[in-house]
């Protein structure tokens, strides 16, 4: 297990890695990458088991992730990378030609840690969900994670998969939705009325939980809480609140650095923001 | 010309039914996914065998396509099954994401295919689903003609590892394959020899095309009749043998014109050794309620249109 400092500086590193990687791509998702970096971070460093050097697609034996909001691949990247995946180097190549590392996540360039193709919003819970039937049908024990956007949750597909997911008892599912009430037209309240999603998962029969998205304590703790439901026969959704763009004063809290990149002074400006570790390349 | 003997009208929705639980009995990756059509899609066999590996989704066919590539990614070998309309172009991009750009094992059995689905109507028939599976990359659409060929083409889509589209129909219909020949991917089956002209069919116009054939031959006319059980990818090697040596090709198809068999066809031709071409197909219009075999007549599918084209093709050769 990591400090909390540990995790900051982890954090703090992953968030000028996603700034590095959509400047040097001139495009990419920064707003909420960064508003799941703290979650993801705590994922990889300490709650799945998983073991880069033997990672294959079917996850036997190991726990899985789908990133059900397949524009956050800035964050996802950088956390499989700083994880062992592969080498942090090829951050750099993001969204380049002939790159492993897609715009939007691929199955197709052996990109090791990445179990399923997205970008597509609203499909992702449904894959985690299948993974999970499979790992029950499998006798395997470990847990299947996934991540959705709040504004993602507007699809339909997404309460199929809740549907589904209860339906069936996949207590080994563990959900999360980056709550930060963005999305790319605006606020999720003005674009598309969606709610409270905490009532909605309640009333599809999920085990619900409410996190504070950049502490790292309260991130921890809903792991912990969302793991100790196996054997409940209910998934478990986390929702953890957050803010768009958060680490960056001028990103923060706003839809509209969803799909922006900086300008190379605001990179600047970002990055000595986020100077709790050393400058420097990836 | 060659008989064909029909033991016994089937569907070949049934066919597909026997080939899962078949399938599911060799391999115990074989899963089976339904969206509130277990009994239409002829799966209870199969459920009543493997309870544990049969698994309702409810009327949501999107979040059953997502499930099934979870599923495959984890080893299992999931067919997906509901009408065809609804396991194609109402889920087209979940197909798209997670089953072919996914490179997922998902087999996706496609029942009620065509206008014979009948009496339901337009809604339910669906004349475009080979087209859109066509498009899907590296997308393997295997169109069977009886239930013999669809039990084995579902053992053949179990064994392949890769995404598989099925198509087969409601109605029962002439079972007249072998029922122990197994299903190749990629071969077309040359039912009937013949020198003049060149019929290619697949799915409920394959018996239509042998009818059509022996009615040209009482004409003196002597029809090759081609079941393209694999429409994707083709066997460019056994039609374009054909076309060379007859010169004149008809294609049948219970699906519409934009997309279909007779388009995959002609792009062959095209590129390779032009041949005329005439196309039995629905056309570029919605179907409607009817008997299946009032609608294969209305909408010019059935025996009689066929050796009509085949002779305006032969006019086309001279």
């Amino acid at each position: 297990m990591h400090t909390n400092d540990q995790l900051k500086s982890l954090s703090t590193q992953v968030r000028r890695d996603i700034l590095r990687m959509v400047c040097a791509a001139k495009s990419g998702h920064p707003g909420g990458s960064m508003s799941s970096t703290d979650i993801l971070t705590v994922l990889y460093a300490d709650v799945m088991k998983h073991d880069p050097a033997a990672w294959t697609r079917d996850g036997k034996g190991q726990d899985m992730f789908v990133l059900s909001a397949g524009h956050l691949t800035p964050v996802y990247y950088s956390e499989l990378a700083r994880a062992g995946y592969f080498p942090v180097s090829e951050l750099a190549t993001f969204r380049q030609f002939g790159a492993r590392l897609q715009g939007h996540p691929s199955v197709r360039k052996d990109l090791p840690g990445v179990f399923q193709a997205s970008g597509s919003l609203g499909q992702g819970l449904s894959a985690a969900a299948g993974m999970a039937l499979g790992k029950k049908l499998d006798g395997d024990e470990n847990f299947v994670f996934c991540l959705c956007g709040d504004g993602e949750s507007e699809e339909g597909q997404i309460w199929e998969a809740g549907m589904f997911a209860v339906h069936h008892g996949l207590d080994n599912l563990i959900a999360m939705t980056d709550w930060n009430g963005q999305q790319i037209d605006g606020p999720v309240s003005a674009v598309a009325g969606e709610g409270d999603l905490s009532e909605k998962w309640q009333a599809w029969g999920w085990r619900v939980i409410i996190a504070d998205g950049h502490d790292f304590d309260s991130i921890r703790s809903a792991f912990e809480l969302a793991r100790s439901g196996k054997g409940s026969g209910k998934p478990a959704m986390i929702l953890f609140q957050s803010d768009m763009g958060h680490g960056v004063d001028f990103m923060a809290g706003t839809h509209k650095w969803h799909g922006t990149v900086p300008k190379p002074e605001q990179l600047e400006d970002a990055l000595r923001q986020l100077g709790e570790t050393p400058l420097g390349d990836f | 010309m060659k008989k064909y003997i029909d033991t016994g009208k089937k569907d070949t929705r049934s066919g597909f039914g026997a080939g899962l639980l078949e399938a599911g009995r060799r391999d115990s990756r074989v899963v089976a996914l339904t969206a509130d059509l277990k009994g239409s899609l002829k799966m209870g066999d199969f459920a009543a065998e493997f309870p544990e590996r049969f698994i309702q989704c409810g009327i949501a066919e999107a979040n059953m396509v997502g499930a099934a590539a979870g599923l495959a990614i984890t080893g299992k070998i999931p067919f997906i099954g509901s009408f065809a309309e609804f396991v194609t172009g109402r889920v087209y991009d979940q197909l798209r994401q997670e089953v072919s750009y996914g490179k997922t094992n998902v087999k996706i059995a496609s029942s009620h295919a065509g206008i014979t689905l009948g009496e339901d109507g337009a809604t339910h028939q669906t004349m475009e689903d080979i087209a859109l599976m066509r498009a899907l990359p590296e997308m393997v659409v295997l169109v069977p003609c009886d239930y013999n060929q669809t039990m084995q083409a579902t053992l053949a889509a179990a064994a392949y590892d890769g995404p598989v589209y099925l198509r087969f129909g409601r109605p029962s219909v002439p079972n007249f394959t072998d029922p122990n020949e197994p299903f190749v991917i990629g071969k077309a089956y040359i039912l009937n020899e013949g020198a003049d002209v060149t019929l290619l069919a697949a799915g409920h116009t394959v018996w239509e095309a042998l009818q059509a054939a022996e009615a040209l031959e009482a004409e003196g006319i002597r029809a090759e009749v081609i079941n393209v059980a694999t429409v994707k990818p083709l066997d460019e090697k056994t039609l374009l043998e054909s076309a060379a040596k007859t010169g004149a090709v008809v294609v049948a198809e219970e699906h519409n014109m934009a997309g279909g068999i007779g388009e995959a066809v002609a792009g062959l031709f095209a590129r390779t050794s032009p041949t005329p071409v005439e196309f039995v197909n629905g056309g570029d219009r919605f179907g409607q309620s009817g008997t299946p075999a009032a609608l294969m007549q209305a909408y010019g599918l059935d025996a009689a249109h066929i050796a009509a084209a085949a002779k305006k093709v032969l006019e086309r050769k001279k």
